[in-house]
């Protein structure tokens, strides 16, 4: 009752203003302004105007903070956290990615809820449903999942509000499961394999046998499909892929039957901590001494958590790593790096680079669009600028709402030539991100309508 | 990946994956059978139990002093908590001890987040267990071998209370017939703490020896509890030796089943269950009334 009540008087204001801003602007105004004020007269949609007619915008945020994915969420939510703080105080990092920033996003101070997802479709949708409905988010954001990505892509086009996808390595996010309303700017399964694949044929050379280990979800199939399928070109055979469940409390029976696969490689598409468990009990079983290990989605703190140099000399692809920081081609990365280890007291991982990344860049989307109005804001989205950014110069692919970015190849180090605690990986390859994108229908992609 | 050395390689995990289940689910089975409360927060003591063992391990260095100090702490843990919170709830209807054992479980589990982070936290087998062992060309990780022989002195250990002593023949006695019991002039409430404390410490012992196979997470417990369940259902209510049989049963549908296709292996599970819960509904070992 009290929405529809609230409803209707909004209606009766928006009519009252949408009359005196029109005549105003056909009178007197110049045609910039005279634009913004037809922008008035659109119908609402999704949470607009509602969600940013005061002083503040809301944005809700799903993470992982218990389960498998719990610790990366943790790194994510920092980065989210972090860029919110440098959104509001109008920080210089923020305004070098997006360079209309002042203070906040359109001058409205950004706050945000947080919500558990578990990593789980349905909790993070229900999460979602209530910032959007109480909180009248403006932006949705938090995977750490990409069954969870597909689902809230899904909220998002239905409720019209916008998502940016957080850590997502699923083709489908923006392949078949892609929506107008939805927007991702880490790599995935494909790029992950163009981008690793000639590493890898180069390394261990051609007609090699793998093995495969898969979470049963988009994620892991997508990425293992990736693989294997551009690992084919080149006479890989798989000999084995081990699906498991998300979550599993053991993986000794996969791990017996990649022992006696008589593969030459484990690609291990595993995450959070099943990567790090399956890792582990696969050194148990003395697999890690009869083949060679890649990790081709790398998994924020693996190396640590892992333990005993078990990834010395392993290779995977990443969003980000924070060595990138001493390029002197990445200012930016120096100063995300620098504020973030000064906030938090250590080296972001890639779920908060996704993290920051994506409120910059959805702040550079709104304050190009120079309003909330959600289509225009993807327009703004679509319109292909070059974006300064921590990884160098990126820009959206308007067909399928994917940044296109680099991919980095990094190489685990020995123990004993890690230059401090934090120091695993080497990155050994900057790989530009456009080649190795599929084409922008290839998996599916129809984005469906603005309103 | 059909082939001889991997079936015995597989049969061989399934005995260790089935020795850890029914490990833990006669705690669980022993706890709902006298006190008549299911512990949702079963899971989160076998988690504590390893954390426990983790300390004293990192204090010591000593894998001996991390089992006994781990699974002292889980019995205590368990006779306080039967104590303070789980007796104010044997008359309270089954919904309201589901909420607070879960309750519990969220408590415990958070607590240990709170203090530990969720990063993984490893305990490192005895060294005369470390390293693999090879025999008929199947090499499996001695820890795991030797963890049948560390589970058996476990479950042997709890054989021996429930069927040799006083005590045991008391516990039995109350998961026939409580009420009974207590007619009989015997204190059945102080058993039935000392029997919480037991079913802790079953959880609590599993905990810590099967830290060196699979590291220590504050939700590990989360999804063992729900193969546990399996096992209990499975194996039948309140039976001791249903537990060990059930979980048994389970390790080697888990470990076969992924020879043939891994993604089913889960699946086969929940089937097997299904199948007893089709054609005997209170489970192999049960007895008719407990359920």
């Amino acid at each position: 009752m009290s929405k529809s009540k609230s409803n209707s008087y909004n209606n009766d204001r928006r009519n009252f203003l949408r009359t005196g801003l029109t005549v105003a602007g056909a009178l007197a105004l110049p045609t910039g302004f005279a634009s913004r004020a037809f922008a008035a007269n659109r119908p609402p949609i999704g949470t607009w105007p509602a969600g940013s007619s005061g002083h503040e915008v809301f944005i809700g945020i799903t993470v992982p903070r218990t389960g498998g994915y719990a610790l990366q969420g943790e790194d994510e939510l920092k980065g989210y956290m972090l860029a919110v703080e440098h959104i509001n105080e109008g920080h210089p990092l923020i305004r070098k990615i997006s360079p209309k920033t002042k203070k906040g996003v359109l001058g409205k101070k950004v706050v945000y809820g947080v919500a558990d997802s578990a990593a789980k479709p349905n909790e993070a949708v229900q999460a979602q449903q209530r910032f959007i409905s109480e909180n009248k988010a403006v932006l949705m954001t938090g995977a750490t999942s990409s069954a969870v990505a597909v689902a809230l892509n899904k909220l998002a086009q239905r409720e019209k509000v916008l998502y940016v996808s957080g850590i997502s390595g699923s083709n489908d996010t923006t392949g078949k499961d892609c929506v107008r309303y939805g927007f991702r700017q880490c790599f995935y399964g494909q790029t992950a394999a163009a981008a690793l694949g000639p590493v890898l044929v180069k390394t261990f050379g051609k007609n090699k046998k793998v093995a495969f280990m898969t979470p049963d979800y988009t994620y892991g199939h997508t990425v293992t499909k990736s693989f294997q399928d551009y690992l084919a070109q080149y006479g890989w055979t798989t000999v084995t892929d081990q699906v498991s469940p998300l979550g599993s409390p053991d993986f000794s029976s996969y791990l017996l039957n990649v022992a006696n696969s008589g593969a030459d490689v484990l690609i291990n598409v595993n995450w959070g901590h099943d990567a790090v468990l399956s890792i582990q009990q696969a050194k148990q079983f003395g697999i890690l001494d009869k083949m060679k290990l890649v990790v081709p989605y790398q998994v924020p703190f693996l190396a640590r958590e892992v333990g005993g140099g078990l990834l010395s000399g392993v290779y995977a692809a990443t969003d980000f790593w924070w060595t990138l920081a001493e390029d002197k081609k990445y200012p930016l990365a120096k100063m995300f790096v620098d504020a973030f280890d000064k906030k938090y007291g250590y080296k972001p991982q890639w779920g908060a680079e996704n993290a920051y990344m994506e409120f910059a860049l959805w702040a550079e989307a709104v304050e190009n669009a120079g309003t909330f109005y959600p289509p225009d804001v993807i327009k703004s989205y679509e319109a292909g600028r070059k974006i300064n950014s921590l990884v160098g110069e990126v820009s959206w692919r308007p067909q399928d709402h994917q940044l296109i970015r680099p991919v980095f190849i990094v190489k685990g180090k020995a123990p004993s030539a890690m230059r401090n605690k934090e120091d695993y990986w080497d990155v050994i390859e900057t790989v530009p991100g456009l080649p190795l994108m599929q084409k922008p229908d290839e998996f599916g992609c129809n984005l469906g309508s603005y309103t | 990946m059909l082939n001889w050395t991997n079936f015995l390689s597989q049969l061989f995990n399934g005995l260790v994956l089935g020795a850890l289940l029914a490990l833990i689910s006669s705690g669980l089975t022993i706890i709902y059978g006298t006190l008549g409360v299911l512990n949702l927060a079963h899971g989160a003591m076998f988690m504590l139990g390893g954390y426990a063992g983790y300390v004293a391990f990192q204090a010591t260095g000593s894998f001996l002093v991390a089992v006994i100090a781990a699974t002292l702490f889980m019995l205590v843990f368990g006779v306080l908590l039967e104590r303070l919170i789980i007796r104010y709830f044997y008359d309270r209807p089954d919904e309201d001890q589901l909420l607070v054992t879960f309750g519990l479980s969220i408590c415990i589990v958070e607590t240990i987040r709170y203090f530990f982070s969720s990063m993984t936290k490893m305990v490192p087998p005895p060294s005369i267990f470390s390293g693999i062992t090879s025999f008929g060309g199947v090499m499996f990780p001695t820890y795991r071998l030797a963890l049948i022989g560390i589970v058996a002195v476990g479950l042997l250990a709890l054989y021996l209370i429930l069927y040799r002593t006083r005590l045991g023949l008391i516990v039995r006695a109350g998961i026939e017939d409580a009420v009974m019991v207590d007619s009989l002039g015997i204190n059945v409430y102080r058993v039935f703490m000392v029997v919480f404390g037991i079913g802790a410490m079953a959880a609590g012992f599993a905990g810590i020896v099967n830290a060196p196979v699979v590291s220590l997470t504050p939700g590990m417990g989360e999804t063992i509890l729900v193969q546990t369940f399996v096992v209990v259902v499975i194996g039948g209510v309140g039976s001791f030796p249903g537990a060990v049989l059930g979980g048994l049963i389970a390790g080697e549908i888990i470990s076969i089943t992924s020879m043939i296709n891994p993604a089913y292996s889960y699946i086969m599970l929940f089937a097997a269950m299904t199948l007893v819960l089709v054609l005997r509904p209170r489970g192999l070992f049960g007895k008719k009334g407990r359920e």
